[in-house]
């Protein structure tokens, strides 16, 4: 099969709508057909990779053991926007996963080399 | 070229599937090939037949289908989108014991690799959304 580069660009927080949730199940399957996958975390897409979720007062299901999953997929090109990031306070540290933190411009620079841009 | 659709939000709330469906004219009438249109999160309720709007409006989901009919599309709607939202075939009715069936003519019930394909078939995969 062909392969080609997917990167799924996460730019909604983890709760509140679906998008995230169903951009994941979107990873999984093109990991699956065995595609170069990427994953893009801008805007509050950055909320989806912090540790310590705790869904049990929203009755939904929580994120971040997903993240663990990702790695048996061979998914393992997380690209994290700096900016994003600072601008909420955080840093690498609060993040449950491994991820190579970028300006935006570079994430520019590798959506550019995309094959298929996937955006949620 | 050859281009595929994703369409991300429900019709009526969202601009983004008439927004997808004048793109999706646009590009049959310039000769190209639509090779697949893929409806995922609030995408799928553009294949409900019980939609009814009001009279003066546009008809989002027959507008759909009439395109499918003419130009003989693909429209592919995400199984586990479709089942989170209740939009069911026959299929789906029988695996999951529902008493009634909403797919409106021209679309189909299908798996997220579907989506996978058209991005690695077309040349574009072009996405309407938020």
């Amino acid at each position: 099969m062909t392969t080609k580069k997917f990167m799924m660009v996460n730019r909604k927080a983890p709760y509140g709508t679906i998008y995230a949730w169903e951009a994941l199940e979107v990873v999984l399957i093109a990991a699956a057909f065995e595609q170069d996958v990427s994953l893009a975390f801008l805007d509050d897409g950055v909320f989806q990779l912090k540790k310590g979720h705790n869904t049990k007062g929203i009755e939904v299901k929580a994120f971040e053991k997903t993240w663990g999953a990702l790695e048996d997929y061979d998914v393992t090109k997380l690209y994290v926007s700096q900016e994003a990031l600072a601008e909420r306070g955080l840093t690498a540290d609060d993040l449950a996963v491994p991820v190579e933190v970028l300006s935006r411009a570079d994430i520019g620079k590798l959506m550019e080399e995309q094959d298929v841009l996937l955006s949620f | 070229m050859k281009f595929s659709i994703l369409v991300s939000e429900g019709p009526y709330t969202h601009q983004s599937s008439d927004t997808a469906y004048q793109f999706a004219k646009a590009v049959l009438a310039k000769g190209h090939e639509i090779f697949r249109i893929f409806f995922y999160h609030d995408g799928v309720n553009n294949a409900t037949r019980l939609t009814t709007p009001p009279q003066d409006d546009r008809n989002i989901i027959n507008r759909w289908s009439k395109l499918a009919e003419e130009n003989n599309l693909d429209l592919v709607v995400c199984v586990a989108a479709a089942q989170r939202r209740g939009i069911v075939d026959d299929g789906e009715m029988k695996r999951n014991g529902k008493d009634a069936t909403n797919l409106a003519p021209g679309f189909r019930i299908s798996g997220l690799g579907q989506l996978i394909e058209a991005g690695i078939q077309s040349d574009r995969l072009v996405v309407f959304g938020d």
